[in-house]
């Protein structure tokens, strides 16, 4: 694997951030992804598309090992980052989280002011050494997160005081601020409004420059709209993974067609 | 005879069901539109034979007695009552009533023996009433609820009308119950109050309930100061919670955060048994284990200690809160939305630290009013300290030491042979109102806490 990261990489072309070769995922007895190869590259957008149950969730939550959390799941095969097995022994889910973050699918603020919010994470890794430090991570997350104007001026008011699309904005920056590479989106425009969406979707495009972002969606416009890479998950199966332009204007595969065209989903 | 009474009744009630429900569908044989479904006239038809009638078998139940001893009373012969006080005349009806269950003792009078076959005969006469009644009642209100069907009757408004009251009538008795319980112990309060000034009550540091028996007796003015009771239920509660509160909280983090599965589902069931282990039996524990063991180990340090220790009764309270306490902070823990814990676990926190940091604060207003609950509980709690702490009323903070609770003195004080009509007894009714009072402002405070907490994730 890490002779194909060697030769591979050119100037112009992003180097493979993360992995995934064979993936099987069980919950219990029902087998969830079957056979699923993905490269992520590094600072590009990753869209997975498919229709609800298709597994795309599931596989996105082995990224960062939080599907550990719940006990009926059983993952085989290989997911690498940089190169490194995530799921060997010798790696600490903990960790591999600091460096995969996640944004979920419903704004899930912490009932803590906003400042503690986005703190969370830099103060349980321990990546500020006195409040003044912690200050500028939290100021330049959340600038990050294009939420800074709107709450600079209020940034003991409750996380949870904040409307939907800030509340998300709120997650993204508590998530970049523990200086993720990856970054991990499960459907987060999925409940919000089209403004926010459009807000939310620009920051997306932002994010690319410093991280690989992957996002789970439910719509194939925004797909189209943020992302450089597109897989479509059908059935537990990945289907056929591309460039997005490829992927919405000349797909391979009859269903990939199907989906994007609107005949099923 | 009330069987055979309740059981027509049962029957014309569903017969009015069967009879409306069929007049109706009958209806919609040439195509008519109901405005209520069919089973809504029956239904309509059954609640009102069913409830009235059912509420005058009951009173009929409750006065049938009392006018039948009035009306044998009366019908005693002349002079058969002279110079009889009250309980004397109780006593001559009792006799009656028990000749006319064929108990005869001695040789009773002529006229006993008369008014007791007339009770008997008037129990007939009210049975074949009681029947009678039921039955015209229930026919006429058949009659008229079957005249009532009608394609435009709103027979499900009508129904659920008559549901709605009873459930009404419902909450009506369970709060005019309470509301009558608060009233007798506010008024034999009262009474106290006129003995005992509440200043010397409130304020008072000596509780000696005696009061002389005879008019020669030698015995002390009784002393009502409630402080050094509530001082001891006080000690006794905080000796509880302090083993209680840490113990129910650790486990319920444990069991909810940490446990594998399989643990959990055996110690959740244990813990939930010894909930349901009686608080008597918690006493045997606390004098027949706890106390001993305390006053060995006070022996072999050299300290002396008394065998009604509050440590004992109070420690043995706080075994039995811990399911209490452990049951709720596991609900406020369970009730943290799955979202926050996914969250910090995303952001590479451990599990304790997104106990420690996320969902504990996030549970906190729920544990505190399981706490505040678990408080009232101790307060309130009477089988373990009468078993397990002392009598005497003494003023200390000394948990080595004996000391008495409020409910141990209620149940003293009430204990045997009384007379409520001295402060001795009353004093009793005092104590509860103030253990009433501080409990009910616990509860609210708790439930406020509990609900606004609520309030949050829904």
């Amino acid at each position: 694997m890490n002779d194909m990261r060697r030769t591979e990489p050119t100037v112009t072309e992003n180097t493979t951030k993360m992995q995934a070769r064979k993936v099987q995922v069980y919950y219990g007895d029902n087998h969830a992804i079957k056979d699923v190869d993905v490269d992520i590259a590094d600072k590009t957008v990753t869209a997975f598309i498919g229709p609800s149950g298709c597994g795309k969730s599931t596989f996105l939550r082995c990224l960062n090992r939080m599907n550990d959390t719940i006990d009926i799941a059983r993952i085989e095969g290989d997911i690498r980052l940089d190169g490194e097995d995530i799921y060997d022994p010798k790696v600490d889910p903990v960790q591999l989280r600091a460096k995969v973050g996640m944004v979920f699918q419903k704004p899930n603020p912490f009932p803590k002011s906003i400042f503690d919010n986005v703190a969370y994470g830099p103060r349980i890794h321990g990546l500020a050494r006195n409040k003044a430090e912690l200050d500028v991570i939290v100021e330049k997350s959340l600038r990050r997160a294009a939420l800074w104007d709107e709450v600079k001026d209020r940034l003991d008011a409750a996380g949870t005081s904040l409307s939907g699309g800030q509340q998300q904005r709120l997650c993204i920056a508590r998530a970049v601020a523990t200086n993720p590479e990856v970054l991990l989106m499960d459907e987060p425009c999925s409940a919000l409004d089209p403004i926010a969406t459009a807000q939310v979707e620009e920051l997306i495009d932002d994010l690319r420059s410093r991280f690989s972002v992957v996002i789970v969606t439910h719509s194939m416009q925004q797909a189209a709209r943020v992302s450089q890479k597109t897989a479509f998950f059908h059935l537990g199966e990945l289907v056929e993974y591309d460039d997005t332009s490829n992927i919405f204007t000349n797909p391979k595969d009859s269903r990939t067609e199907s989906y994007v065209t609107g005949r099923i989903g | 005879m009330t069987l055979t009474a309740f059981l027509i009744l049962l029957v014309l009630a569903v017969t009015g069901y069967v009879m409306n429900r069929r007049a109706a569908s009958a209806l919609t044989a040439d195509g008519t539109r109901l405005h209520s479904l069919t089973h809504f006239h029956g239904l309509y038809a059954l609640l009102t034979v069913l409830v009235p009638v059912f509420v005058l078998i009951c009173l009929f139940l409750i006065l049938e007695t009392p006018i039948i001893n009035a009306m044998v009373m009366a019908g005693l012969p002349d002079g058969a009552l002279d110079g009889l006080d009250t309980g004397g005349q109780q006593l001559v009806l009792a006799e009656i009533r028990s000749i006319s269950r064929g108990r005869v003792f001695g040789t009773p009078e002529d006229w006993k023996l008369a008014a007791a076959d007339r009770l008997v005969a008037l129990y007939g006469w009210f049975d074949i009433l009681l029947i009678v009644t039921v039955i015209a009642l229930s026919l006429a209100i058949l009659l008229f609820t079957r005249r009532r069907v009608a394609a435009e009757f709103r027979a499900r408004q009508a129904s659920e009308k008559i549901v709605t009251g009873l459930m009404v009538a419902c909450s009506l008795i369970a709060i005019l119950t309470t509301i009558g319980i608060v009233f007798a112990l506010v008024f034999e309060a009262w009474r106290f109050f006129q003995m005992v000034p509440l200043t010397d009550f409130l304020f008072g540091a000596n509780w000696e309930p005696q009061i002389p028996i005879r008019e020669d007796q030698i015995a002390a003015e009784g002393a009502f100061g409630w402080l050094p009771v509530i001082l001891g239920t006080i000690v006794i509660s905080f000796v509880a919670l302090f083993i209680a509160t840490p113990i129910g909280l650790l486990s319920a983090i444990y069991l909810n955060e940490f446990a594998p599965h399989r643990i959990r589902a055996i110690v959740k069931p244990v813990l939930e048994i010894l909930a349901g282990v009686p608080t008597v039996v918690y006493g045997f524990f606390a004098i027949l284990v706890v106390a001993p063991a305390l006053r060995g180990a006070g022996a072999e340090l050299g300290v002396p200690i008394s065998p009604n220790t509050a440590l004992a009764a109070g420690g043995v309270m706080g075994i039995m809160l811990i399911p209490f306490i452990s049951s709720f902070a596991d609900d406020a823990l369970t009730a943290v939305p799955r979202s926050l814990r996914d969250g910090s676990l995303a952001l590479g926190a451990t599990r304790g630290e997104t106990m420690l940091k996320v969902l504990f604060p996030a549970a906190i207003p729920g544990i505190v009013g399981g706490v505040l609950l678990a408080v009232s509980r101790a307060i309130g709690e009477t089988m373990i300290v009468v078993m397990a702490a002392g009598l005497m009323a003494k003023l200390t903070i000394n948990p080595l030491d004996s000391v008495t609770t409020v409910t141990v003195q209620i149940v003293t004080l009430l204990i045997g042979d009384t007379a409520f009509d001295n402060p001795k007894t009353l004093a009793a009714f005092a104590l509860g109102l103030m253990l009433f009072i501080i409990t009910l402002g616990i509860n609210v405070l708790a439930l406020r806490i509990v609900r606004k907490y609520r309030e949050i994730y829904d």
